[in-house]
C-alpha cells in the first residue's frame, strides 16, 4: 500500500489539467518509476496526485501532418525502442531510452516523466537536446510548444506551468533528416544504473561526405541540467572529416560544460570521460552515416 | 481524507476478474493480498529487484511499482498461470529445476516469468541480448550461470534445436563477456 493522500485518475487530457488547476497541491503521476518510489522513501509521503496514465491517448510514435516525428509523452521506453518510426529516422533515441534501468522499468518508464522530472542524467535527455526536441505542453487554454533548450529553468525544474501536462515530443523534420546520431552512457555497471555522464552526438555529412555539414551534441551530467557544446559545433560544423578536427572539437566540449564532483564521480574525471565520449561518439556518428574519418 | 476504492476489472492468467482494491495499492497488493497469488513475490518494493515480476499485455513489469487501478483491462500472467489443470510444470519451470537454477526461489516467479517471455518470443537471442533481457533480477543464491542455462536451453528447445540445446556450456557454447568500460 502507498502512502498517498487522495488519487485524482484523469480521464482525459482536458480532465487532467483541470483536475490539476482545482488541486494545486497535487502532483503528477505517469509511469510512476520515479514517483511511486519517492512516496515509498517518504519523500512524496502522504500527497496528492493526479493519475494520468491511463491516457492512452499519449501513447505512441507518429509522423505529424508537419511531417514531425510525434512521441506521446506516456510512450514507455520499450515501446519507443521496438518503434519502427524511432528505428529509421531516429534510432539513437531507442538505444539510449534502452539503457535505462532494467528491462521491467522500461516497460512502465515514460519519455515525458523522464524529460518533465527535469533530471540531467535522464537517458533521454541528451538526445533530445541534440535533435534540437520540441516539448507540446497542453493546458486549459490550449497547446503550446517550448523547443527544449528553454525547457529546462534549473535543476528538477522545466517550463510547466500551473494547470499544464506535457502531451508529447515532437522532433522536426529539419532536425532528423539524414542525420545519424550515437549515444554513449558511462556508468559503473551495465544495468540498473545512472549514467555517470551521457554524451549524444549526432552528424549530416555534406553530399560527398567529405565534410561536416552539422554535428549536434549534448550531455546529461556535464551541467545541473542537459546541455549542448555550442563552441564544439561551431568549430566543427563545415570542416572537413579528419581525426585532427575530431581531436580539437573533443576538447572543446570542456568550453561548454560544466560538470560537478558527486558520489558518484569527481569533476575531473567527468571531464575526461566527455572528451573521450565526443571523440568516440562523434567517429561511430560518421561511420553510420557512410563516412571516413581521414587521420 | 476518506477511503478511496475502485472496482478493477482485468484478465488474470486467463480468467477475467472484478476486484474491488484500494486506490492506494499496488498491483502486488491485490495479486498477493486480494488474490492469494502469492507466487508474487515482494523483495524492495522500489523496482529494484524484478521479485514481484508480472507479464501484463505481453510485457514484464515491476508489480510492486504498478498501482492496482492501472490493471483495469489489462491481461495479467503470474507464476500460478504457467502450469497446466493437474499442476503440471511449464518447460521453462522444468528447465529450472534441472539446472539447478532455484536455490531458497524467491527470485524464481519473477525470472519465470521473465523467462516465459524471452523463450516464448521466437527469436534466439546472443548471450550478450540474453543477459540484458534478464539484468531486471537480482539473485542472491546461485550466481546467475543455472539461471542462464536453463533460459538458453528452453529458448533453443523452443527453436527446435535440441541438439544445440545439449551442447550449451559442456562444449562451450556459451560465451562470456569482455568487461566494458563503455557500452
Ligand atoms: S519487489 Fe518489486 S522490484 Fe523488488
Ligand atoms: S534462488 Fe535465492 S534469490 Fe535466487
Amino acid at each position: 500500500m502507498y502512502d498517498i493522500g487522495t488519487l485524482y485518475q484523469a480521464e482525459t487530457v482536458e480532465h487532467a489539467c483541470r483536475l490539476l488547476l482545482e488541486h494545486p497541491e497535487a502532483q503528477v503521476l505517469a509511469g510512476g518509476s520515479d514517483v511511486l518510489v519517492q512516496i515509498r522513501e517518504g519523500r512524496r509521503a502522504g500527497k496528492d496526485f493526479v493519475d494520468i496514465y491511463m491516457l492512452d491517448e499519449l501513447r505512441g510514435v507518429s509522423i505529424d501532418d508537419e511531417e514531425n516525428i510525434r512521441i506521446g509523452s506516456l510512450t514507455s521506453f520499450s515501446h519507443i525502442t521496438k518503434d519502427p518510426i524511432i528505428q529509421k529516422y531516429i534510432n539513437v533515441l531507442g538505444e539510449a531510452v534502452d539503457m535505462v534501468g532494467g528491462p521491467q522499468i522500461r516497460a512502465i518508464g515514460t519519455i515525458g516523466g523522464n524529460t518533465c522530472n527535469g533530471v540531467t542524467s535522464a537517458d533521454s535527455a541528451s538526445t533530445l537536446m541534440a535533435w534540437d526536441a520540441v516539448m507540446e505542453v497542453t493546458g486549459t487554454e490550449g497547446v503550446r510548444r517550448v523547443p527544449i533548450k528553454d525547457w529546462y529553468i534549473k535543476a528538477k525544474q522545466v517550463d510547466l506551468r500551473a494547470g499544464e501536462i506535457q502531451t508529447a515530443i515532437l522532433i522536426p523534420k529539419e532536425s532528423y533528416e539524414n542525420c545519424f546520431g550515437h549515444y554513449i552512457k558511462y556508468s559503473m555497471r551495465n544495468a540498473l544504473d545512472i549514467a555517470t555522464t551521457g554524451c549524444s552526438v549526432n552528424v549530416r555529412l555534406s553530399d560527398d561526405k567529405s565534410t561536416f555539414e552539422r554535428v549536434r551534441i549534448g550531455y546529461g551530467v556535464a551541467s545541473p541540467v542537459p546541455v549542448r557544446a555550442p563552441s564544439a559545433e561551431e568549430f566543427i560544423n563545415g570542416k572537413e572529416i579528419t581525426g585532427e578536427n575530431i581531436k580539437l572539437f573533443s576538447e572543446m566540449v570542456l568550453e561548454d560544460i560544466n560538470p560537478r564532483d558527486s558520489w558518484r564521480a569527481g569533476r575531473a574525471l567527468r571531464r575526461h570521460i566527455s572528451v573521450v565520449m565526443a571523440d568516440r561518439a562523434i567517429r561511430e556518428c560518421v561511420r553510420l552515416a557512410g563516412g571516413e574519418v581521414h587521420e | 481524507m476518506s477511503k478511496q476504492y475502485k472496482v478493477v476489472h482485468c484478465t488474470i492468467n486467463g480468467k477475467e476478474i472484478e476486484q474491488v482494491v484500494d486506490v492506494r495499492s499496488s498491483l502486488a497488493d491485490m495479486l498477493r493480498n486480494d488474490l492469494r497469488l502469492t507466487s508474487v513475490k515482494k523483495g524492495c518494493e522500489v523496482g529494484e529487484c524484478g521479485a514481484c515480476t508480472v507479464i501484463i499485455n505481453g510485457e514484464g513489469f515491476n508489480s510492486c511499482i504498478y498501482l492496482a487501478v492501472w490493471a483495469e483491462g489489462k491481461e495479467i500472467w503470474t507464476l500460478e498461470g504457467l502450469t497446466g489443470p493437474g499442476g503440471e510444470l511449464s518447460d521453462i519451470q522444468q528447465a529450472f529445476i534441472d539446472e539447478g537454477a532455484i536455490q531458497c526461489g524467491f527470485c524464481s516467479p519473477g525470472f519465470i516469468l521473465t523467462s516465459w517471455e524471452i523463450v516464448n518470443a521466437g527469436v534466439e537471442y546472443t548471450d550478450d541480448q540474453l543477459r540484458k533481457l534478464l539484468s531486471g533480477h537480482l539473485c542472491r543464491c546461485t550466481g546467475y550461470e543455472n539461471i542462464f542455462r536453463a533460459v538458453k536451453k528452453t529458448m533453443l528447445r523452443h527453436l527446435g534445436k535440441f541438439e544445440e540445446a545439449e551442447l550449451v556450456d559442456s562444449q562451450g557454447i556459451t560465451e562470456y563477456p569482455e568487461p566494458m568500460p563503455f557500452k
